[in-house]
């Protein structure tokens, strides 16, 4: 089966803002269709310019974007035609309602009236019975929902969320969620940006960690889901070991701290973890061991651990 | 074309316009009526007549464009300083439309404003004095003409400011004292010689003059050179319009 093409192509793309800042060093990335494609990475990364760039808000400096095989300067109409974007800021017309913003957003894409499509996005945002209601009544998380509705009123194709969950208390952030599982279900491609770790863990298929304007990694979550399936075994010894004896070679330990140390490799999800053998042929290899303690990588930690890097 | 891009656009400000019907309508119509029962009723009953006008009606056209104008700036600046304000341009920046169609909507919107205020003022002076108009479509091509170009004008401070106070300070520091010395409450033929050549370089003088002769048939300036000043800066103001989104400035970074 031939690998359907990316929806969104980014090839060498540079951002250079005219105060000389470069937001954007060379980005490569294909977002796959009907993908959640998380982005991560600390404040100033670079991600909402990324953003601003696919979406039209802000000029590139230099490479090339396509959309839907769209190149989003020369044909922007339909590049554009295919996004939804939620901004990571809630810019609202306060003194309209709901409803009237929702339609405006459909008409400003150029699709027909279509009351029964807004009435479904509204309705599955928990937003329909705040239909007549102005924007500026509503609290911060319906606020957020109602950029969303805005976003969908056009029937995008891809959906920019940027930090959708940030200041969102822990329920909302949830029905969050399922919004966007029910958006990936009908066949639209997510992108979202965040810096909640767990968030991209929870919801992502793929996971990108942006970080002084360069992707740094981009890998299947299942890839690194499986980094973090490995656990680590320490094991402190009464006495320290020169070497490791030949009756343990397949557990292939680590020595460290001296001799006193030995550390085994395992993986969580394997059927066998080892570590009942491995003890017990220690013992029958004259090792005594006075403590014993296990570590995990998290996702957490492999971010950190990119992000600092020099 | 995105026309239902243009349509959303051009009725979303209109909403906003019905929206603050106190601001956008009721205050200019209470202000020029001032003006009338300043200048045409308190100071008029001592000026006679003005090149065979009564002062209370020779003022009219003037304030009129003197409405005219100062809304479409007003109008037009705001609309497009608004959502650059407080952020909602994202939305228009990111949707499949062209920069022709933004401006079609917020300008169109704009003019279409201070017309229906131009219009009602002009009601409103018909209750004070005895009014005429000889060319009713001179009058209303000049009434648009005017009130396109100025939104435009308008619309290129909204787009070039960066605060409220640079919203504010072309209308206020250039187009009332140009509008005020343009012509509105004079006729231009009453200035000693020296000021008068000096009011002609005023390109106010050459809308109000046009606008006031398809009232009266009485004017400044030839009604060919008015009308060619006005369709002057029509172009002068979508030059700049152009220029501005060719390099696409201050909307985008």
């Amino acid at each position: 089966m031939l690998a359907q093409p990316p929806i969104i192509s980014v090839s060498n793309l540079s951002k250079t803002y005219g105060s000389g800042f470069r937001a954007l060093n060379n980005i490569n990335l294909d977002i796959k269709r009907g993908e959640i494609f998380a982005l991560l990475g600390p404040n100033g990364a670079g991600k909402t310019t990324l953003i601003s760039i696919i979406c039209g808000i802000a000029n590139l400096s230099d490479g090339r974007v396509t959309v839907g095989g769209h190149d989003i300067n020369s044909d922007y109409r339909a590049a554009r035609s295919l996004i939804g974007l939620v901004p990571q800021e809630l810019h609202t017309d306060s003194f309209e309602t709901v409803w009237a913003t929702v339609s405006f957003s459909r008409g400003l894409f150029g699709k027909p009236k279509n009351p029964a499509h807004i009435e479904k996005v509204l309705k599955d945002l928990s937003l329909w019975d705040k239909k007549d209601s102005k924007i500026i009544t509503l609290s911060g998380g319906m606020k957020r929902r109602v950029m969303i509705a805005k976003a969908l009123s056009h029937e995008p194709q891809i959906l920019f969320l940027d930090e959708p969950t940030a200041g969102v208390d822990v329920e909302l952030r949830k029905g969050m969620w399922d919004v966007v599982r029910a958006l990936q279900a009908s066949g639209v491609t997510i992108i979202l940006t965040t810096h909640y770790i767990q968030e991209a863990e929870e919801m992502a298929d793929r996971i990108g960690v942006i970080n002084k304007g360069e992707i740094i990694l981009v890998e299947d979550k299942a890839g690194l889901m499986q980094k973090l399936g490995k656990k680590q075994l320490t094991l402190h010894l009464q006495q320290k070991v020169d070497a490791i004896p030949p009756t343990l070679a397949p557990y292939k330990l680590q020595i460290s701290n001296g001799g006193r140390l030995l550390t085994y490799d395992y993986d969580t999800k394997g059927e066998r973890t080892g570590i009942t053998s491995l003890l017990s042929d220690l013992r029958n290899a004259g090792i005594h061991i006075s403590d014993l303690d296990t570590s995990q990588s998290s996702l957490e930690d492999i971010f950190v651990s990119l992000v600092r890097a020099p | 074309m995105n026309y239902r891009a243009i349509r959303a656009i051009y009725l979303f400000e209109m909403a906003r316009t019905w929206r603050t019907l106190l601001q956008s309508i009721v205050s200019p119509v209470v202000s020029t009526s001032l003006y009338f029962v300043v200048f045409g009723a308190a100071i008029g009953s001592r000026i006679t007549e003005v090149e065979g006008v009564s002062y209370g009606t020779f003022i009219v056209p003037g304030l009129v464009m003197l409405s005219v104008l100062t809304q479409s700036i007003a109008n037009a600046s705001f609309g497009i300083y608004f959502p650059k304000f407080v952020g909602t341009i994202y939305e228009v920046l990111s949707a499949p439309v062209s920069y022709f169609e933004i401006v079609i909507g917020y300008v169109g919107a704009a003019a279409t404003k201070s017309i229906i205020l131009g219009l009602i003022i002009l009601a409103t002076a018909a209750l004070f004095v005895p009014l005429h108009i000889h060319h009713p479509l001179w009058m209303l091509t000049f009434l648009v003409l005017t009130a396109v170009t100025f939104s435009l004008f308008g619309f290129i401070i909204g787009i070039w400011a960066d605060g409220f106070e640079k919203l504010q300070m072309i209308p206020m520091l250039v187009v009332t004292p140009l509008t005020f010395l343009g012509g509105s409450f004079y006729s231009v033929n009453m200035l000693p010689s020296g000021w008068r050549t000096i009011t002609l370089l005023n390109p106010v003088v050459y809308l109000i003059s046009g606008f006031r002769w398809s009232f009266y048939e009485i004017a400044d300036v030839s009604v060919g050179l008015s009308l060619g000043m006005t369709l002057g800066f029509l172009a002068i103001c979508m030059a700049l319009v152009w220029w501005i989104f060719r390099t696409g400035c201050r909307l985008k970074n």
